[in-house]
């Protein structure tokens, strides 16, 4: 009995991807067209592409998809699935989309408990337009806008968003993963594949934080990228669940 | 049977991800090739010692590496 | 419902739109247009159709063009602050031929301006609703019936030309009362094949985008858009004529200030002089075919306008320097009264250009 690894997954087209060597988004990507073709949605499902590196997510999902301007995605993804309830909606979007220009978006998406999933990649700054400071970005870490470190006296404290929705009435599961290691990977499908699944049961606004890296913009080898994820990101973004429904749903 | 690893040289992108991740440290970069885009794709250096774990499918963020196993 | 009801304007829009199958709102208070969305809030729940109030413009716009991309007609109003808030979202929903409906009830302006009637957003909606090549099918009602018939066409002209298309109506027509004869109610349909709504294994998948970074693939479809608004303007100008066939002095209005202008009118045929309306219901595309029938014998155009001069730059246009061309607006909100635009028309027609 025979087993192959590393298939493209069918929710994927086969076409090759863009991103830079070494980027994380291909895991993501891989990652939530894998758990659409496990649960068989493909065709019932709708993805909302944003605009960052991944602005291109519409090419790549086989579902159908629509293009929304930069931090609308939640709004966009409102539009779709109030008009079409029965329709799995995500979301994919960048730090500076969901947490800079669509910030008000994804609270109140969140607070509507709007049967959703945003698929969250932290990466900790702008990749798209050349490697400037995000939302996310750590205090002292240099960027191109924050060529001295981030000052956080004066470019202000980044954001820790699953922190900050978990305190959202609406939200059914804030969950932040990292896709690292073998192991991180396996726990992070896994968590994407819940998202699906509490919206597929009608229990709210789902976000999966993917924390993510840039080496191109960081200025770092993928292997480099990944050590500097472990040393710097994940003590300021930790890991875990920090809202979760659960089995029962909540009113 | 040995576990089969096949590397899509056109969309590997010689990031290194499944050469770091390899337990066996059996996978690195074929600088004698280079692929349309210029990247020097991933193979396998010691195909005997490959235990199929997949863990360099699983860290492979362009789907380019199989692993085939009986 | 074929006997005559008397409604608000604001909630006709609502009436109008649901009797043409329209089950998704979404939009944000903002005076004078508030009774709209709480109207809506009312009667959705009640027919199985979806009233969502918004964080913002901003947000309602985007869900109507994520409700749109999902193939059903879908509408959000909204006051003139408001358009300029929603100006992406617009523009992306032309640029990703997603039809909607956008009802601007105009208010003064520049800025937070003021809550009564202008007409200043003529520009915004004509020209310049949102960044990029694109227009915008842009109606203006002077009636509340009138309001309650362009806005079933408009859902059906939209969705046959896959372009987003405005109301532009004003405090005054939103506030009115008048009797109204509302349309046969349509059901909503599910005929958009184009949309993104699952492609259920069946078909490769829609994408409803508007990025097309080779610049050879994105000129090549804006050139096609413009031959469909070619199409468009050859057939869908509208425009009412009143008693301008032998007139003298020709005033060109639209929406509230029409209703001024057409008093106007009748007081100077009464005092002898040659007047008459011309009123554009279209204004993108704008009725020039009506236009350029009487410059011939026509002595003077006169734009009555609530702004500071917009419409009468189409005018002019039009004219092209054939005959003089003068403008008489109020703005701020002040309405011009019917004496004071007589006095332009005997001005203008004593040959005082």
């Amino acid at each position: 009995m025979s087993k192959v690894m590393g298939e493209r997954p069918k929710a994927l087209l086969d076409v090759p991807l863009h991103y830079c060597p070494g980027c994380t988004h291909g895991i993501v990507h891989r990652l939530v067209a894998e758990v659409i073709d496990e649960l068989g949605i493909e065709g019932k499902t709708v993805g909302v592409a944003s605009v960052g590196c991944s602005v291109f997510t519409y090419n790549y999902f086989g579902c159908d998809m629509v293009q929304a301007p930069h931090g609308r995605a939640p709004a966009v993804a409102t539009g779709v699935k109030r008009a079409r309830p029965d329709n799995v909606v995500f979301t994919y979007q960048g730090d500076g989309d969901l947490a800079a220009i669509g910030m008000g978006e994804t609270v109140h998406a969140a607070a509507r408990g709007e049967n959703i999933v945003a698929i969250f990649i932290n990466n900790a700054i702008y990749g798209m337009t050349g490697g400037q400071m995000a939302p996310t970005t750590l205090p002292g870490q240099v960027t191109q806008t924050t060529p001295y470190g981030r000052d956080t006296s004066v470019a202000g404290n980044p954001i820790r968003v699953c922190e900050l929705l978990s305190s959202v009435n609406g939200v059914a599961l804030a969950q932040r993963v990292t896709v690292d290691c073998v192991k991180n990977v396996k726990a992070a499908k896994k968590a994407i594949k819940k998202a699906f699944e509490y919206q597929m049961a009608g229990k709210g606004y789902c976000i999966i934080e993917v924390v993510s890296t840039c080496p191109t913009n960081w200025g770092m080898s993928p292997a480099d990228s990944l050590q500097w994820l472990r040393d710097n990101m994940l003590p300021y973004y930790p890991l875990g669940v920090y809202k979760d429904v659960g089995e029962e749903g909540e009113q | 049977m040995m576990p089969k690893v096949s590397v899509n040289n056109e969309r590997c992108k010689g990031c290194e991800m499944c050469v770091i991740v390899c337990p066996k440290k059996i996978l690195e970069l074929d600088h004698s090739v280079t692929n349309s885009k210029g990247y020097h794709p991933a193979h396998i250096t010691d195909a005997e010692k490959c235990i199929g774990c997949g863990s360099c499918t699983i860290m492979c963020p362009d789907c380019a590496i199989r692993v085939e196993v009986d | 419902m074929s006997e005559k009801v008397l409604m608000k304007g604001n909630e006709a829009i609502a009436e109008a739109a649901i009797a043409a199958g329209c089950r998704h709102f979404f939009g944000y208070p903002i005076t004078p247009q508030t009774e709209v969305a709480a109207y809506m809030s009312k009667r959705m729940p009640k027919i199985g159709g979806v009233y969502l109030q918004a964080e913002s413009e901003v947000a309602s716009i985007n869900m109507v063009l994520g409700a749109g991309a999902a193939g059903v007609r879908v509408m959000t109003s909204t006051s003139s602050p408001g358009i300029s808030l929603m100006a992406e979202g617009i523009s992306y929903a032309a640029g990703s031929d997603v039809p909607c409906l956008i009802v601007n009830v105009e208010r003064g302006g520049p800025g937070l301006g003021g809550i009564q009637p202008s007409q200043s957003d003529y520009f915004q909606a004509t020209k310049a609703t949102g960044h990029g090549d694109f227009h915008l099918l842009v109606f203006a009602p002077s009636t509340v019936q009138e309001t309650v018939d362009l806005i079933s066409d408009a859902f059906d002209l939209g969705d046959k030309y896959r372009m987003p298309t405005m109301i532009l109506s004003d405090g005054l027509l939103g506030q009115m009362m008048e009797p109204v004869v509302l349309p046969e109610p349509k059901d909503p349909t599910d005929t958009k094949d184009w949309a993104a709504k699952g492609h259920e294994g069946k078909r490769p998948h829609n994408v409803i985008n508007s990025l097309y970074i080779e610049p050879s693939v994105l000129e090549k479809l804006n050139f096609e858009r413009f031959e469909k608004y070619e199409k468009i303007k050859e057939t869908e100008q509208r425009a009412e004529e009143y008693l301008v066939d032998d007139a003298d002095v020709i005033i060109v209005a639209f929406g509230a200030s029409s209703r001024i202008a057409h008093s106007a009118v009748d007081m100077a045929r009464k005092q002898g002089i040659k007047a008459g309306l011309i009123r554009p219901i279209t204004l993108w595309p704008f009725p020039e075919k009506t236009i350029r029938k009487h410059i011939d014998h026509a002595k003077v155009f006169l734009s009555v306008e609530m702004n500071m001069g917009q419409m009468v730059e189409d005018v002019r246009l039009i004219v092209a320097d054939r005959k003089p061309v003068r403008f008489f607006g109020r703005t701020g909100g002040v309405v011009p009264t019917p004496r004071e635009v007589l006095e332009q028309i005997v001005k203008l027609n004593g040959g005082d250009y």
